[in-house]
């Protein structure tokens, strides 16, 4: 079987980005603009392609398992999008999380301003109502 | 009707010509009723009209839609100890004389969840021919899933007893509440129940859904519905002792 060769052009250019995203990503968590548990992915994205933009003769083997005969780059191609797929991923679900907390908490704000205000007005007769804890 | 503390919980989204006369309605055909408006971010005078007419008024501070906003009423009667909630819609749409009907079989102890249909006496209430074929399906879904004959599963014109508040203030569905409350219902083993009720035209305003947006709808409350049969039960709420 003989799969072309990954250019060593391509091959340290990909190494270079990869090292800066890793750079970046590092630089965020140190200060703090991101969270480790949001980084987590993204460095082990860097470490994947990184890895495979350095090590050409892994690259070719691993483009000829996968059937990829004229152009082993291609995989990285593959391999980053696939990962900025489960970022994303990872994000609606954040998103979807924060949003759900953002409603509990304005449903809470609401109805403890509407409990202080008719306590503080008086319109509330509290006799009538059984203390109730909170949620 | 008996002594047991009830509340209405009228959900409101800039209804500010609305509700004043809902508020009034419910008193007049229930005068023990306490009415707790929410307001879903309304940016008009809702909250204002509300308070003046008497009613007690949740604020809250933006719009989360329906579904939010009514299980805001539903954390408000139970943590406040409301035996029984109406849900009753604050653009006058569900008319207030119809209370009685609503309430009946919960106040009876036959059902957890009371659902007034307005397909049993018909008149008062036209829509489109394709919004009425979406409802006609849903109807027919939920009946499937339910085991259990269901006309309107987009009604939120309902009455629940304290067990049913226990479950929506904790967990209610966010997107299509009403459908997907009643498959909740019927998951956790509550009883649902439906009775005939007539409904107004909206006074003022316009429907949510529109004609041609009902196709799209359906889907997606499909779709909602058949994930909601893999979701895991929820925990109800439970009584704090002192």
């Amino acid at each position: 079987m003989i799969a072309a060769g990954t250019p060593l052009k391509l091959s340290l250019v990909a190494t270079v980005a990869s090292l800066a995203l890793i750079v970046v990503v590092f630089e965020l968590i140190r200060s703090r603009r991101l969270r480790e548990r949001y980084a987590l992915l993204w460095l082990f994205t860097g470490v994947v392609l990184i890895v495979l933009s350095a090590w050409r003769g892994g690259l070719n083997t691993i483009a000829g398992w996968l059937g990829v005969r004229g152009y082993p780059p291609a995989v990285l191609f593959a391999v980053g999008l696939l990962f900025v797929i489960l970022v994303l991923l990872h994000y609606s679900t954040v998103i979807s999380r924060l949003s759900d907390q953002n409603v509990i908490l304005a449903q809470r704000l609401a109805l403890l301003e509407t409990r202080l205000r008719e306590r503080e007005s008086g319109a509330y007769e509290e006799a009538r109502q059984p203390p109730v804890g909170p949620l | 009707m008996s002594a047991e503390r009830r509340v209405a919980i009228v959900p409101a989204y800039n209804e500010e010509r609305n509700i004043q006369r809902v508020i009034e309605e419910l008193r007049a055909f229930d005068p023990a009723i306490d009415v707790v408006v929410v307001s879903d971010g309304s940016v008009d005078r809702t909250v204002a009209v509300a308070a003046a007419a008497g009613a007690h008024v949740v604020q809250l501070p933006f719009n989360l839609g329906i579904g939010g906003a009514v299980q805001t009423g539903f954390k408000y009667a139970w943590e406040h100890g409301y035996a029984l909630a109406v849900r009753c819609d604050g653009d006058g749409q569900h008319d207030p004389s119809e209370l009685p009907k609503v309430l009946a079989p919960v106040l009876a102890g036959e059902a957890d969840i009371v659902v007034g249909t307005r397909f049993g006496e018909t008149d008062g209430f036209r829509s489109s021919v394709l919004r009425r074929i979406g409802i006609r399906v849903l109807a027919l879904v939920v009946s499937a899933i339910a085991r259990q004959r269901v006309t309107d599963t987009t009604s939120g014109f309902q009455a629940l007893n304290r067990k049913a508040l226990a479950l929506f203030a904790a967990d209610y569905p966010h997107d299509y509440p009403e459908v997907e409350g009643m498959v909740m219902t019927i998951r956790h083993r509550l009883r649902l129940c439906e009775v005939p009720v007539r409904m107004r035209e909206r006074e003022h305003g316009r429907s949510s859904i529109t004609a041609l947006s009902s196709i799209y709808y359906m889907a997606k409350v499909l779709l909602a519905l058949f994930v909601g049969l893999f979701r895991r039960r929820v925990v109800p709420l439970e009584e704090l002792s002192e």
